[in-house]
């Protein structure tokens, strides 16, 4: 029965978002948009569940003294620092939750987006490694693409950037139109398959 | 009972919808019911629901369908066998979105059938997620599977975990449990972004193996760079049919090639008669939304 309900929700929600698609009505508009509300208030009171499950799964792991558990110490002690912050004096601007987010959580989220240049250097290593037939083209095109992006390839020949272009406008922007209609007829047979109940493996 | 329950259903839906004060009626001249704007977007609609229902149906009456191999998929259980062997975890993120991302529940459809696997082996599973709503639903497809597989005991709900809701605070804390756990198998499937890369050369550094899916195209060169196996666009959704093998989800994927011809034959078509300038750009309109 449960599994039987959670699939009629699923089908008459999709169904009103399919109407409003093709309706011009406004009360099936606002309904739909009533609906992607309803979606907003539900994951943000869910946000609960999520705080809970940090708590559990740390304090755990502290109590147990498992590897590493300081770490797991200092983010429990922030996670309860930030909340109280945010509580008693607010999240506005020059406040202990506004000190905290500018000078201790944005430094660090930089820094992990930082990373991402060295990852992308070794990435590209393993990627341009001229083994096989389809390594040398992707070395030789991504050679061309790179440089024809910077002024030095512009410096080294003029029309660099001009074959950089090209590559980027049409086998590039040919093959990811190609991906995106695959991935976008999938996706649409997903939702149907869900919409019938025939997939419901994501409910449990 | 399947009747008389749907047939309940729909008549509470028709009272909630009265009670919202819901007209189907036109309310003004200015306002119609129908867009006909999108009139064409209609028509490819019912083709394709068609086709795939019709497939669907052919299905269930039990023809046999081919479905290629694919072999990001066929390495899954190869996966998870050697994370046995290795006596170490298996590693599942379903991307970096919310529920209401497609992608986010094609992944949760892969989870559910990995944890299966999983289970059937007695083999730790760890789901570390940023959304709450998700961390639910992941626990349910986690438990759903330990269930089926007879292994209720087996299932603990810390397996799926909520480790942080900013998504480099969730890279910093995925790059931790790789650190830890020392998963054996990783597997990637959903919406990634920036941070695709981030979680891949971490995992690839860390000597496991690595399975990735996602329809978004600007990060699959990333994970083909770095994984093992990657499953591209359309084999995403297509995952966890082809897990299942079940007849009814196949058929959807059958149904859906025959649109993919249509949508082939249609491109040749418009690039052909607009090349020619033949009708007037009539072709091309068909296909924008007016």
């Amino acid at each position: 029965m449960k599994a039987q309900l959670n699939t009629a929700i699923a089908f008459l929600s999709g169904f009103i978002m399919i109407l409003a698609f093709f309706s011009a009505n406004p009360g099936i508009v606002n309904f739909s948009q009533n609906l992607l509300t309803w979606v907003t208030i539900v994951g943000g009171i869910s946000l609960l569940l999520g705080i809970v499950s940090i708590l559990k799964v740390n304090l755990k792991a502290i109590q147990e003294k498992k590897k590493d558990w300081i770490f797991k110490a200092i983010l429990v002690l922030f996670v309860l620092g930030m909340s109280v912050c945010g509580i008693v004096w607010g999240i506005e601007e020059k406040t202990p939750f506004d000190w905290l987010f500018q000078n201790i959580q944005s430094p660090m989220m930089s820094t992990m987006f930082s990373i991402l240049a060295f990852f992308i250097a070794s990435a590209a290593y393993r990627a341009f490694r001229a083994r096989t037939l389809e390594a040398t083209i992707l070395l030789i095109t991504a050679i061309i693409v790179m440089l024809g992006r910077t002024p030095l390839g512009q410096a080294i020949w003029d029309k660099l950037p001009t074959y950089a272009d090209w590559i980027m406008a049409y086998p590039n922007l040919a093959v990811q139109r190609g991906i995106i209609i695959g991935a976008a007829l999938g996706a649409a047979a997903m939702s149907l398959r869900i919409l019938l109940g025939i997939e419901r493996t994501y409910m449990g | 009972m399947r009747k008389k329950s749907f047939f309940l259903f729909l008549i509470a839906a028709i009272i909630s919808f009265h009670n919202l004060g819901l007209s189907f009626a036109s309310t003004s001249e200015s306002t119609p019911l129908f867009r006909a704007d999108r009139i064409n977007i209609l028509v490819l609609f019912i083709i394709f629901c068609a086709v795939v229902l019709l497939y669907i149906r052919s299905a269930g009456k039990g023809k046999e369908l081919f479905v290629r191999k694919i072999s990001g998929l066929e390495a899954v259980e190869e996966g998870v066998g050697r994370a046995t062997e290795m006596g170490r975890p298996v590693l599942f993120i379903p991307g970096i979105q919310e529920l209401d991302e497609i992608q986010t529940i094609a992944g949760l459809s892969i989870l559910s059938r990995v944890a299966r696997t999983t289970a059937q082996y007695s083999t730790p599973l760890i789901v570390p997620v940023n959304y709450p709503l998700v961390l639910a639903a992941a626990q349910e497809s986690i438990k759903g599977a330990y269930l089926d597989m007879g292994k209720g005991d087996d299932y603990d709900p810390e397996m799926a975990q909520y480790v942080a809701g900013e998504q480099f605070a969730f890279v910093a804390a995925v790059h931790g449990i790789m650190h830890r756990e020392k998963p054996a198998t990783n597997v990637y499937m959903g919406a990634f972004y920036a941070e695709s890369l981030l979680l891949a050369e971490e995992g690839q550094a860390s000597g496991a193996i690595q399975i990735a899916g996602t329809a978004n195209p600007e990060q699959l060169p990333f994970f083909i760079a770095a994984c093992d196996y990657t499953l591209m666009g359309e084999e995403l959704f297509a995952a966890s049919s082809y897990l299942s093998k079940e007849p009814l989800m196949l058929g959807s994927l059958k149904g859906q090639d025959w649109i993919k011809i249509l949508l082939v034959i249609c491109i040749l078509l418009g690039v052909i008669l607009e090349t020619l300038n033949i009708g007037s750009g009539f072709f091309y309109k068909l296909f924008i939304e007016h």
